[in-house]
């Protein structure tokens, strides 16, 4: 029989809508300054068992002091911080059921890689034999069998994360936070390495914390993830709608690309809304739900894979608009091209062609006058 | 490799002579079988059998050596606590003025550090002896001994010790788990250092000791003001050759970490 892949066991998880479903990590209000800087501001969050949760954001947001605060290394200075319903805001590290990889792993570099494994179990003070087999099984765990001898500094960087990862879940703790985890590691290997982490973690069944700038990795593998800005978490959800229906311009540039045309609405009929921008003439997009007034001051939002390029004017009404080719530039996968709409200093506008043929003739060059088009589906209304 | 030229070699040549010919020729005086010592008599390892007949001179040696182990001990523990402190807590109230009291007795000229030293003792009458001298030496050798460690800590990732706490170490298990195994070398070549100040100081233990506690260095100073003996240009050789061990293992060690810890 067919095991069922762990996709499709993730796309059924969603504890964060049940209403009867118990947070492992509850922040509470949680603000930390340093000096005169607010590092996290107000911060309220829920994190729920099994669940794989990724912080995103730029340096500087505060996503390394929130979790630093999760693991004890930083005292909010308001607010509180619950695991499991007990609060551990204050709370010291080393007695905290949470273990964290760190950025540069911390191996220690005087002992083996057998030791550094078992360097939690040995504060435990568990029995000789079981820690031996712990530290067997962790090494299984990672695919590091037979190397238990080695010294950090004998292994390769993925090698090092693999220790890393396999001391930090030694413990079996039941939150693990992972500072970065693929910062260091070259592109492939940290492709392979975010699905064995996904599959890692949903055999385990421990609570996983990622945080990261790189927004690929995070959309990959979390659950859920949080946009940070300047302290403040400006959004949580699935990737999916992080990416889909971001709720402000802020998000909708950090997660993706993606243009933005200002504009005013003129009418909301249901689910359709229609914009008046300068640039384009009127832009009609369906929204869920849309809480719009008439003409309130709006950003509309278009990713560049959901606009279609073509030499001859489409027939629909609205959503089009004519331009010149700017630039292409040729990724392999996908061919970028910018579209200059009204001229030298107009809008700039970006388009993701997919190259699905191999060896068909470019369709578009430099300088061609194009007509930029999209569905009532593409666009998304941003708050400014 | 540049190559030097003559005028360089000489300069050179010139000073290390300047450095090294007065050691050399007390060196090679120790093994003068003549009782001048300005007369050469041929080879001789008499005087260092007669250094091991002089009885106060091997009690004195024996006293150095203890006062030494014990004072480079207590420095070294202090020492590595001050650069713990000033290497970890960061710009904590008053680290300026911590760092300065430190590193004080480093630069303070040594005639002033015995006195002010021998001025306390009186003040708290103690009795002068041993561990007056123990004291003042560990006193000063505080300061190398916090230098040498914290050069070490500036280049600690401290993310080794957040990992330790991480994984259910208190602070102190930390330290003998994590920071200690690494630092070590740093400590033992601090310890050395510390122990060879203290065997060689004269000044400061002439102002803190007491009856019955004559050092080494204060024996041979008082010995020399009767007469130089090639007794004692053989005492000064074995202690020349002592702390040249000590000083280079110290600096062995301080290499050995920079090329493993990296």
């Amino acid at each position: 029989m067919r095991k069922a892949s762990p996709g499709s066991l993730r796309r059924a998880f969603q504890p964060w809508n049940d209403p009867a479903a118990k947070p492992l990590i509850e922040f509470r209000h949680v603000t930390k300054r340093f000096g005169g800087v607010t590092a996290v501001a107000e911060v309220s969050l829920s994190l729920y068992p099994r669940e794989f949760f990724a912080l995103l954001g730029p340096s500087g947001c505060g996503k390394t002091t929130l979790m630093r605060m999760l693991a004890g290394f930083e005292t909010p200075d308001a607010g509180q911080i619950l695991l499991g319903g007990t609060d551990i805001t204050e709370m010291p590290p080393h007695l905290r059921p949470v273990n964290m990889m760190f950025q540069s792993y911390a191996l220690f570099p005087h002992l083996s890689v057998a030791d550094n494994i078992a360097y939690g179990l040995k504060r435990e003070r568990l029995p000789r034999a079981e820690i031996a087999q712990r530290v067997a099984e962790m090494l299984a765990l990672v695919k590091l069998d037979g190397l238990g001898k080695r010294r950090p500094d004998q292994l390769s960087g993925g090698q090092r994360q693999r220790v890393a990862l396999a001391r930090a879940l030694a413990k079996r703790p039941k939150l693990l936070l992972l500072d970065e985890p693929m910062a260091a590691l070259d592109r492939k290997l940290r492709e392979a390495t975010q699905f064995e982490l996904m599959d890692l973690q949903s055999e385990l069944g421990t609570t996983f914390m990622v945080v990261t700038h790189d927004q690929d990795e995070a959309m990959t593998m979390a659950d859920r993830m949080a946009v940070m800005d300047h302290g403040r978490l400006v959004q949580i959800g699935p990737p999916d709608v992080i990416y889909e229906a971001p709720v402000n311009a802020y998000v909708a540039s950090f997660v993706g690309d993606i243009n933005v045309l200002e504009g005013h609405v003129v009418a909301v009929e249901g689910d359709l809304v229609r914009v008046e921008t300068g640039i384009t003439g009127m832009v009609e997009l369906d929204e869920e739900a849309p809480a719009l007034a008439i003409g309130a001051s709006v950003l509309v939002g278009l990713r560049p894979e959901k606009l279609d390029l073509s030499h001859d004017e489409p027939p629909q009404p609205f959503n089009k608009v004519a331009g010149e080719i700017w630039d292409i530039g040729y990724l392999g996968d996908v061919t970028m091209v910018q579209v200059m709409v009204g001229g030298e200093g107009g809008w700039l506008v970006k388009v993701a062609l997919t190259n699905r043929r191999r060896r068909a003739a470019r369709p578009f060059a430099w300088e061609d006058k194009v007509w930029l088009s999209w569905d009532v589906e593409a666009g998304l209304v941003l708050k400014p | 490799m540049r190559r030097l030229g003559p005028g360089l070699i000489l300069a050179l040549v010139a000073g290390f002579a300047f450095l090294y010919l007065p050691i050399l020729a007390l060196v090679a005086y120790s093994f003068n079988a003549s009782r001048l010592v300005t007369v050469w008599g041929g080879f001789s390892t008499h005087w260092y059998g007669a250094l091991l007949s002089n009885q106060p001179l091997l009690d004195a040696a024996w006293l150095s050596i203890r006062l030494a182990f014990v004072s480079a001990t207590l420095a070294t523990a202090l020492g590595t606590m001050a650069a713990l402190a000033l290497a970890r807590h960061g710009r904590f109230r008053g680290r300026m003025l911590f760092s300065g009291m430190v590193l004080a007795p480093l630069v303070m000229p040594e005639v002033i550090t015995g006195l002010s030293l021998l001025l306390l003792f009186v003040a708290v009458d103690v009795e002068r002896g041993f561990w007056t001298v123990t004291i003042a030496h560990a006193t000063f050798g505080l300061g190398f001994a916090c230098i040498v460690v914290q050069a070490r800590l500036a280049g600690f990732d401290s993310s080794l010790e957040e990992a330790a706490r991480d994984l259910g170490a208190t602070p102190l298990v930390t330290f003998a788990t994590v920071t200690l195994p690494l630092i070590w070398p740093a400590v033992a070549a601090a310890w050395m250092l510390a122990f060879t100040l203290s065997l060689d100081d004269l000044v400061i233990a002439s102002f803190t000791t007491g009856p019955g506690a004559t050092t080494l260095p204060m024996r041979l100073y008082s010995a020399i003001r009767l007469g130089v003996s090639p007794e004692i240009n053989a005492a000064c050789t074995l202690m020349i050759g002592a702390v040249a061990l000590a000083v280079i293992a110290a600096s062995l060690l301080l290499k050995r970490r920079q090329a493993v810890g990296g």
